[in-house]
């Protein structure tokens, strides 16, 4: 792409910029719900970004991605709520939990990366669900979590006299909370791209790519794969981490029951579908995916309602219908999903012949 | 680059307008604008309910949003004035799916919608997320089935429910059980979600304090079908009565196994298993379990009610239809009697509301509660639940005795038999509801 | 005392259950080196089919025993024809694909089935029909009754059937055969495709068997109840060393056991820091500790790294 006509790159990336930043008004005019819809949309963009650093770049796949989500979202949740009284600013806690779950990542992973990829995602699997079942628990004997009752009332951001979590009106604009956060997590959205593009494209990313195609012939280039494999899960991880804390702050409210196995999935299936190891492909799947139960219950209730008389299939068993047959259908024909990075293309091309 | 932003807005409009072209006819976009002045000026003004209406208790969630519905449709009937205009009452009726994520989803979309009060939601799981955003735009929203005791304690000027908390149902079931089955030690077993361990944990609270030992609490889960570990740990510390804040689906098998490995203690439950299904899912073990429901039966419900409702939908109400149809009435008394449906003006009115409802006389407290909330014990006789004691102020009495005395709204019911059984489906239909 | 035979009478009950559902795991896996992650979901659908027939035929007044065999021999089928759909429509596609391709297309599949299960048979709990009366023996103290009995029996019989079939039938040499090397096995005149296929069969009718045990002994069913279920059965498998089938009876029956002590002592060793509510961790921590620290687990004899 590069040095192909560039003032007319330039003209198309300030177009996508004024839309991103358009859109919050705009969705705004039909309901600030939308915008709501939107940024939970971009959390599972983060989340999925995420995990194609372990699943897309390292091959690794990870079916326990959502205890980082959920340490990140009690790390914050626990300092900046009235459960323990504390409330400390959020660029200091964000920050922390995205530490706090990298350093779970390397904790599950160290003693865990030697075994082969099927078992890994079984272990991974169950890290997820023990993490899950320990948030659920730890309200007794010493009232760490809060147990099943969950964690309320947590702070939104704020940054001096600027309340994320209340609406005003700044240069004639309505700035609604929604709106506020959705400025917020468009701009660590495009730093988490900005980050995954260029580590794909330096050293670690091609060691990744390494170790992902062929193990032994990497470490016999001198990779040293154990530990290249642990800084895929440790990042992974804190991206992770980082986006359970701005669920939180969104949410002002969470439970062990936000976290349950088939958000992992969900978001595995998101990586699946858009195209392991490619960001943008990623991106399409979280946005396509994150989207759909709002477009299925807009579209396949009436249509039932005007075939059948009444809804015979709820949106939601549809959605998941759809999950798992994307997963399936896929694998078969577009293993490398909707939008291949490069190298896998080429893979496939090779495996073709 | 104004094409672009014209074109989103259109993009999104057309989006929108798919969406709401569903459930609502189109509404003038404001709610107060004056019409003019020659037919009668009119307002209209939108309730909104909030329910699951898909998904494993999508059939509570409708009959909550019933419940709003018939109060709507009466109140537009009675041709309400407001303000010297004639009101239209519209229910805007939305799907949470019973998950925290789209409750505040569709919560954000009443809000959008202008409405001036709302109803709901079912879940204390999605009303808790849900209410700060209500409160941010100062709208009153009734919950008519949310027991959790957290909900009213945000301090949230707007929150209020009719419905009893789990530490009034949770103490009710444990004093019932102490005065009457008077045991020495009891196990308390929860299923670890947010309304099992909350109901537990009352229990536990109020046992403990009349001098009762209460053994360590031991813990299943939601799914959890297999409790034998934990009942033969239990059975060999002896205790005299065994309570599992938990639903039907976990409490039947944790009943029968009990029976099983020869437990003899008396089994006692909350709401969430105080239905006919333990029965099917125990068999001839589940006799004699004792068990608790907040508020009412919906069989002591006004009988007025239960006939407009079966008249309305032409089914009887499952579970909290009662209570979700008082809500809705209250805010529309408030709104008369404030005179106006600006959630400013009538939210004082109705903090101080008193009201006579299908199921009794509401006030709230200063957090929002109910003052006073009523609950009631069963016990299951020939594989049906059966109400014998409701309590009240501390009371415990008969429910024979209730019905004398209170017959809410509908006098000619008192001299109705109380000994009939409670409607099946009410009970059956529970599965679930608390999660 | 008495209490502790109560707990291993437990423990034994439940970990049978795991075992026959770990031999599908590891049978499978044996063969082919895939996890069949919707294997669980696989018991699930014979859990339910057994609830429908056993509804059916509960008012009929025939005996008891009967209605829950007709329900089994419904079930089997059932699971072996979506057993052989998922060979040939998820995984045998997939058979050359790079390892993780199998897998994520196994999990969709579970997805789809829970779904479809969650259609036909509606997302509640469903309750079967109480038509076996149980009754209880007293054992020093503790005490087991007639249907734990009999499904320690019905996994002890299973699990020696398995036996003698892949041990002394030509159809159990050809499969291990091409467990140890598809390729020579082929050469050697064995149709893999068949024999994979088989190998699934039978896989998924033990997991019927296994839906009607659960079913029929707790009294439920639930569309998700074969994931949890399905875990804990892996990681019996993984724990009595995968590919192994001994193996995989022993480590089901280990793993009930673990759970059923955990979950009943846990509590007194720990002061009641940790109880009964981290029963389900167990499961996993022992699948962690053993993938981790042998791999091969207690029985395993050989390491399948092929790719």
């Amino acid at each position: 792409m590069k040095g192909r006509n560039p003032p007319l790159i330039w003209v198309g990336a300030g177009l996508v910029a004024f839309a991103l930043l358009a859109l919050p008004f705009a969705l705004a005019q039909v309901g600030t719900a939308w915008v709501r819809i939107t940024n939970f949309a971009i959390l599972y963009v983060l989340l999925a970004l995420g995990l194609n650093i372990v699943v897309g770049f390292a091959g690794l796949l990870d079916l326990g991605y959502i205890a980082f989500y959920a340490l990140g979202a009690y790390v914050y949740a626990l300092l900046a709520s009235p459960h323990f009284n504390l409330h400390l600013p959020f660029w200091l806690i964000l920050p922390f939990g995205a530490l706090v779950a990298c350093l779970f990542g390397v904790l599950l992973g160290a003693p865990t990366l030697k075994l082969r990829g099927d078992y890994l995602a079984i272990v991974t699997l169950g890290f997820g669900e023990i993490i899950r079942i320990f948030l659920n628990n730890l309200a007794r004997p010493v009232n760490i979590t809060n147990g099943p009752q969950g964690v309320s009332r947590i702070d939104p951001f704020r940054l001096g006299g600027f309340d994320f979590g209340k609406s005003e009106t700044l240069f004639g604009l309505a700035f609604s909370a929604p709106i506020k956060y959705y400025y917020f997590l468009l701009a660590v959205m495009i730093v988490v791209i900005v980050i995954t593009i260029r580590l794909q494209n330096s050293r670690i990313g091609r060691a990744w790519e390494a170790v992902r195609e062929d193990e032994t012939a990497a470490r016999a280039m001198g990779i040293d794969t154990t530990n290249i494999k642990l800084l895929a899960f440790a990042i992974g991880a804190s991206f992770g981490g980082l986006a359970g804390g701005m669920f939180s702050a969104i949410q002002g409210f969470i439970s062990p029951e936000s976290f349950v196995l088939v958000e992992s999935i969900m978001v595995v299936s998101m990586v699946v579908l858009g195209g392991m190891g490619n960001v943008w492909g990623v991106i399409l799947g979280a946005v396509l995916l994150s989207f759909a139960p709002e477009v299925l219950r807009y579209t396949v209730e009436p249509v039932q309602k005007s075939l059948f008389g009444r809804s015979l299939v709820e949106p939601e068993v549809i959605r998941m219908l759809l999950f798992g047959l994307a997963m399936v259908l896929i694998m078969r024909f577009r293993p490398a999903g909707l939008l291949p990075s490069a190298v896998r293309k080429r893979e496939l091309a090779e495996r073709k012949e | 680059m104004k094409h672009s932003k014209l074109a989103l807005t259109l993009i999104a409009a057309a989006i929108g307008l798919i969406g709401c072209g569903e459930e609502k006819k189109p509404e003038p976009p404001k709610v107060e604008a004056p019409k003019p002045p020659p037919p009668p000026p009119s307002i209209e003004i939108k309730i909104g309910s909030v329910a699951p209406l898909t998904g494993g208790i999508a059939h509570l969630g409708k009959d909550n949003e019933n419940g709003v519905r018939l109060a709507v449709d009466e109140a537009n009937a009675a041709k309400i004035k407001i303000d010297g205009k004639d009101a239209k009452f519209v229910m805007m009726g939305e799907d949470d799916q019973a998950d925290p994520k789209v409750g505040t989803t569709v919560a954000q979309k009443l809000v959008d919608a202008k409405v001036a009060g709302v109803v709901g939601h079912l879940n204390s799981g999605t009303s808790i997320p849900a209410s700060s955003i209500y409160n941010g735009a100062g709208i009153p929203v009734i919950s008519g089935s949310a027991t959790n005791p957290k909900l009213t304690e945000q301090g949230f000027k707007v929150q209020f429910r009719v419905v009893g908390r789990d530490d009034q149902q949770g103490p009710a079931i444990a004093s019932y059980l102490a005065t009457n089955a008077k045991p020495k030690v009891v196990a308390v077993i929860d299923d670890a979600t947010a309304y099992g361990e909350g109901l537990a944990n009352e229990v536990e609270k109020t046992l403990t304090a009349a001098k009762i030992k209460v053994l360590p609490r031991e813990k299943g889960t939601d799914k959890t079908t297999d409790w034998k570990a934990v009942l033969t740990k239990v059975k060999g510390k002896r205790p005299d009565a065994i309570f599992y804040g938990g639903m039907d689906a976990t409490g039947g098998p944790l009943m029968k196994q009990g029976r099983e490995l020869g437990i003899k203690a008396v089994f006692a439950f909350g709401d969430g298993a105080c239905t006919d299904e333990m029965s099917k899912l125990a068999g001839d073990a589940a006799e004699g379990l004792l068990c608790s429901q907040a508020g009412i039966p919906v069989k002591a419900a006004s009988q007025k009610f239960l006939d407009a409702y079966k008249k309305a939908f032409n089914v009887d109400p499952i579970l909290y239809a009662p209570f979700t149809y008082d809500a809705a009435n209250m805010l529309i008394d408030a709104m008369k009697k404030a005179n106006s449906a600006d959630p400013a003006k009538y939210l004082p009115e109705l903090a101080k509301l008193s009201f006579i409802g299908a199921t009794g006389k509401i006030e709230f407290d200063e957090k929002g509660d109910r003052k006073d909330a009523e609950m009631t014990i069963f016990t299951m006789r020939g594989g049906k639940i059966e109400p014998i004691a409701i309590i009240k102020g501390g009371n415990s009495m008969t429910v024979d005795e209730y019905l004398k005395m209170a017959a809410p709204g509908a006098p000619a019911e008192a001299p109705k038999p109380a000994a009939e059984a409670p409607k099946p489906a009410a009970a059956a239909a529970k599965d679930e509801a608390k999660k | 005392m008495d209490i502790f035979i109560q707990q291993l009478i437990n423990g034994v009950t439940l970990g049978s259950v795991y075992a026959v559902v770990a031999l599908g795991y590891t049978m499978v896996y044996g063969i082919i080196q895939l996890i069949n992650f919707a294997h669980g979901e696989v018991v699930m659908i014979g859990a339910m089919v057994a609830f429908s027939v056993i509804t059916a035929l509960a008012p009929g007044g025939w005996p008891p025993l009967m209605v829950v065999a007709a329900g089994t021999i419904v079930a089997i089928p059932v699971c072996m024809a979506i057993g052989y759909g998922l060979e040939r429509a998820a995984y045998r596609p997939l058979r050359n694909a790079p390892r993780l391709a199998p897998l994520i297309s196994a999990i969709g599949m579970s997805i789809i089935l829970q779904h479809l299960a969650l259609l036909v048979w509606s997302r509640n709990f469903i309750a079967f029909p109480q038509i076996i009366k149980s009754e209880p023996y007293h054992v020093g103290g503790a005490i087991i009754t007639n249907v734990q009995i009999a499904i320690i029996a019905t996994s002890v019989a299973m699990m020696a059937g398995l036996a003698l079939m892949v041990y002394r039938t030509r159809l159990g040499t050809a499969m291990r055969a091409t467990a140890q090397n598809p390729h020579v096995a082929g050469l050697m005149g064995v149709d893999i495709n068949r024999i994979i296929a088989v190998t699934f069969l039978i896989a998924a009718a033990l997991a019927a068997v296994a839906g009607v045990m659960v079913g029929s002994y707790y009294g439920i069913a639930h569309y998700q109840m074969g994931s949890l279920l399905g875990l804990k059965a892996f990681s019996a498998a993984v724990l009595g060393g995968i590919g192994n089938l001994p193996g995989a009876m022993l480590g089901g029956v280990l793993l009930g056991v673990v759970e059923a002590l955990g979950a009943g002592y846990i509590g007194d060793f720990t002061n009641n820091w940790f109880g009964s509510n981290y029963q389900d961790v167990f499961a996993f921590m022992v699948l962690i500790a053993v993938l981790v620290f042998r791999p091969t687990g207690l029985l395993g004899e050989r390491v399948g790294d092929r790719t």
